[in-house]
């Protein structure tokens, strides 16, 4: 009787219970919400919206859809292997007019210029010659006259391409790929081709810091976990000191240092090591040392709190054990680094990827990254579609970069946790 | 290492002439001399900052010796890395290494040694199966509760067969019940495999359970090295008494020598006679022990025996298997007397407690006598 009494109760409050949890975890649920509402809504306008436009604006193409939008609908249809029908040549006539009038001429013109060179000129001529409507029949003839330009396939291919609303074109681009006028995907002409050389120099330089920094920063890091308390905070605050200089001042100190009537050049001529001065700047040597400089910090704090962690105790064990020092560092204490290794690692790639300042100040022509490239785009060109596919694959290439990371660090996690 | 080849009782560990310090200011450890001898389990035992981790840490090679030299095997190791002295050692942490799974644990002293994979492998599942821990080969350290974390430890430190073994506080970070269990299994693979153990710990009962001999330290210095009945039974000076187990102290001041025996005027009014250990002749101050359990309370001041003391009964406290009265003796208000809980008959008769009152029978404010022996009453030094 006792037992079903005792079964009774627990099934009739079992549902409200479960409401109750709810409803007590939803009060602080909301709580816990209103307190990060204004860094959520903040990152959402500043960083997840930009994020959001630029990889829109990757593949927006709607600009001669605007200008030119009879002529998009004609060439709807055309199969482009011949050159189109009357039809659209009235259309592109009728368009051309009408963007005249408008103003709007030079907005398809830019983006028509960008896939073919001197379309530009094309369309100008054409608007300028182009008297009015021709007559039903002779727009082909006309627009041919006023260029023969019209004649061509390419020309016509071209406006399908960009006919929109969203294209490849700047992501084939930032590839150094193009449409070919049958709609193949080939390599871009040599004289265009070169972001994959500016991507692999991103890359190549990004590593090279990276491994410097992971050179430099792995002892002092262990120097810093191991030291009495008293000497590793005050080698702690020469470790953060240059975080709290200006990355420019640091960047302008290096070439201070570095430049041929600098501060090195003068000090091995005076000792009399070198005759002439030695180019440390304005090359691949002085971008590195600067971006090693400015971001060993980022290499060196992750190391620290990975080797914090590591209990003294465990070298002592493997030296009991019979372990020679340097066996018992490979076997035992650098696997255990490994976590502090890939976060630094990965903290100082990604950040050296799209570096711009410093290879900016201190590089040569041939050593500016890919934000450099992005930066022209956006300011000095205003080819906002490439400088987003530029950002795009710089982006997916970082995604990738830290999924691969998280892989392995969740591999790693099931090593880690000795209670101590 | 044959039998036969040693002479007999040979020492496997020598300290001679031991300093450490660490400041140059303070000696951690004072002139220590020191013999082990091979086969036996010795526990260094004393309170934190006697200097007994640094003796083992010494010997384990993690600190060096300030002064004096330290033999193994009649070969000085003083200068020798720790890693040539083929020494295992058991940490306080275990100091498992969390990325490597238990076997690999367990063969890392193996392949550091380059020993051929298939007798490393041999020994590690004989290790294992020592160790109860077969099924668990591939979990890694984080995955395993304390007790079997200690035992993985005690494998690594064992299976490359070393002179000595050394353990520092094993069992330190368990709970009681599994503490006892793991001194039951130390103790028992040191009588099965013949090794030789040096074990530092603070608990006096843990070092009474386990140990062939214990050397009591305190202030860097081994106040006592013996078995351990005979630091119970026959402490040399009031520490190790005080250190060991329980024990009540009377101040006094010694009447007369005589033999072994001394009469003891005590602070608090009264005399005793007892069994003179460590007092430098009448006149001197001393401090008497006598051990809770080797004393009877008894109804009135008359009867045979030197020793007879008049008590107030401050309160009883129940512990199970027996009780305990606090007493007020001559001035110390916290004299324990260790009785038979109440309404039990099984004294002994030839034991002089058998006349001893019960917990029971005690209330507090009551007046009532103390009794002892003269030989359960040491007179050490004064504290």
């Amino acid at each position: 009787m006792t037992d079903a009494l005792l079964t009774g109760a627990n099934a009739s409050t079992e549902v409200p219970l479960k409401r109750r949890l709810r409803r007590a975890e939803r009060t602080r649920q909301v709580k816990a919400l209103a307190l990060v509402l204004p860094l959520l809504l903040f990152l959402l306008f500043t960083f997840a919206g930009p994020i959001a436009g630029m990889l829109w604006r990757a593949v927006d193409d709607r600009e001669v859809r605007q200008v030119l939008p009879q002529t998009i609908a004609a060439l709807a249809n055309w199969d482009g292997r011949d050159l189109p029908d009357e039809k659209a040549f009235a259309a592109l006539a009728s368009d051309i007019l009408a963007a005249r009038a408008t103003g709007t001429i030079a907005i398809a013109a830019k983006r028509l210029n960008y896939a073919l060179n001197g379309f530009r000129t094309i369309l100008t001529s054409t608007s300028r010659n182009l008297k009015a409507q021709p007559e039903p029949g002779t727009a082909r003839e006309t627009l041919g006259k006023i260029n023969p330009a019209w004649r061509e396939r390419t020309t016509w291919t071209t406006i399908k391409d960009a006919s929109g609303p969203m294209t490849g074109f700047y992501l084939l681009a930032a590839l150094d790929l193009t449409r070919n006028v049958d709609g193949a995907i080939v390599a871009a002409s040599p004289d265009q081709a070169i972001y994959r050389d500016v991507f692999a120099r991103t890359f190549l330089i990004s590593l090279s810091v990276t491994a410097l920094c992971l050179i430099l920063g792995f002892p002092v890091a262990y120097l810093l976990a191991t030291l009495p308390p008293g000497r590793s905070n005050l080698l702690m605050i020469f470790v953060l000191l240059p975080f709290w200089t200006s990355l420019l001042v640091r960047t302008c100190a290096w070439i201070v240092l570095l430049q041929s009537k600098g501060v090195v050049n003068d000090s091995l001529h005076w000792l009399g090591i070198i005759d002439e001065p030695l180019r440390l700047i304005y090359n691949r040597f002085g971008v590195c040392v600067a971006m090693t400089h400015v971001l060993l910090p980022f290499m060196i704090l992750p190391l620290y709190s990975g080797m914090k962690a590591i209990s003294p105790a465990y070298m002592r064990a493997a030296a009991s054990l019979g372990a020679p020092p340097v066996t018992a560092f490979l076997r035992i204490y650098l696997p255990q680094t490994l976590p502090g290794i890939g976060a630094g690692s990965l903290l100082v790639f990604i950040l050296a990827l799209g570096y711009y300042i410093t290879p900016a100040l201190v590089g040569g022509a041939a050593d500016q990254m890919i934000s450099y490239f992005i930066a022209l785009y956006t300011t000095e060109t205003a080819n906002w579609g490439l400088a987003s596919a530029l950002g795009a694959v710089l982006l997916l290439a970082t995604v990738l970069l830290a999924l691969v990371y998280g892989k392995l660090v969740q591999g790693q996690q099931v090593t880690g946790g000795m209670k101590n | 290492m044959e039998a036969g080849m040693v002479t007999p009782a040979p020492a496997l560990v020598r300290f001679s002439g031991i300093q450490k310090t660490y400041d140059g200011e303070h000696l951690v450890v004072k002139n220590l001399d020191l013999e082990i001898r091979k086969g036996e389990f010795i526990t260094l035992l004393g309170p934190s900052g006697s200097g007994k981790t640094t003796t083992l840490m010494m010997l384990a090679g993690f600190e060096v010796p300030t002064h004096g030299e330290i033999y193994l095997a009649e070969r000085p190791i003083k200068n020798v890395p720790p890693h040539k002295r083929d020494i295992g050692m058991v940490f306080q942490n275990y100091a498992l290494f969390p990325h490597l799974t238990i076997a690999e644990n367990i063969a890392f002293p193996l392949s550091v040694r380059k020993t051929n994979k298939a007798e490393a492998q041999e020994r590690v599942s004989a290790a294992l199966r020592m160790i109860k821990m077969e099924t668990l080969a591939h979990r890694r350290p984080g995955q395993l509760s304390g007790g079997q974390q200690q035992r993985v430890a005690l494998a690594r430190a064992l299976v490359f067969n070393p002179q000595l073994v050394l353990m520092d506080e094993p069992l330190g970070a368990l709970d009681k019940r599994l503490r006892e269990q793991m001194q039951m299994e130390i103790k028992q693979l040191h009588e099965t495999m013949g090794i030789t153990v040096v074990y530092v710990t603070h608990d006096q009962s843990e070092a009474l359970t386990m140990s062939d001999r214990i050397a009591v330290f305190n202030d860097g210095i081994v106040q006592q090295i013996d078995r351990p009945d005979a630091l119970y039974e026959h402490p040399v000076n009031s520490f190790v008494a005080h250190f060991i187990g329980e024990n009540n102290v009377l101040a006094g001041t010694v009447e007369t020598v005589e033999k072994d025996y001394c009469r003891v005027a005590l602070a608090g009014g009264g005399a005793v006679t007892a069994r003179a250990v460590n007092v430098s002749g009448a006149g001197a101050s001393t401090s008497l022990s006598v051990r809770p359990e080797r004393i009877a309370i008894v109804p009135d001041g008359t009867g045979e025996g030197p020793n007879r003391l008049p008590a107030k009964v401050q309160n009883t406290i129940y512990l199970g298997d027996h009780a305990l009265a606090v007493l007020d003796v001559a001035g110390n208000g916290e004299f324990m007397v260790k009785l038979q809980p109440g309404a039990h008959d099984g004294l002994r008769h030839d034991s002089p407690r058998h006349d001893s009152l019960r917990h029971d029978s005690l209330r507090p404010g009551e007046n009532v006598f103390i009794t002892f022996r003269p030989e359960d009453c040491l007179a050490l030094d004064p504290v």
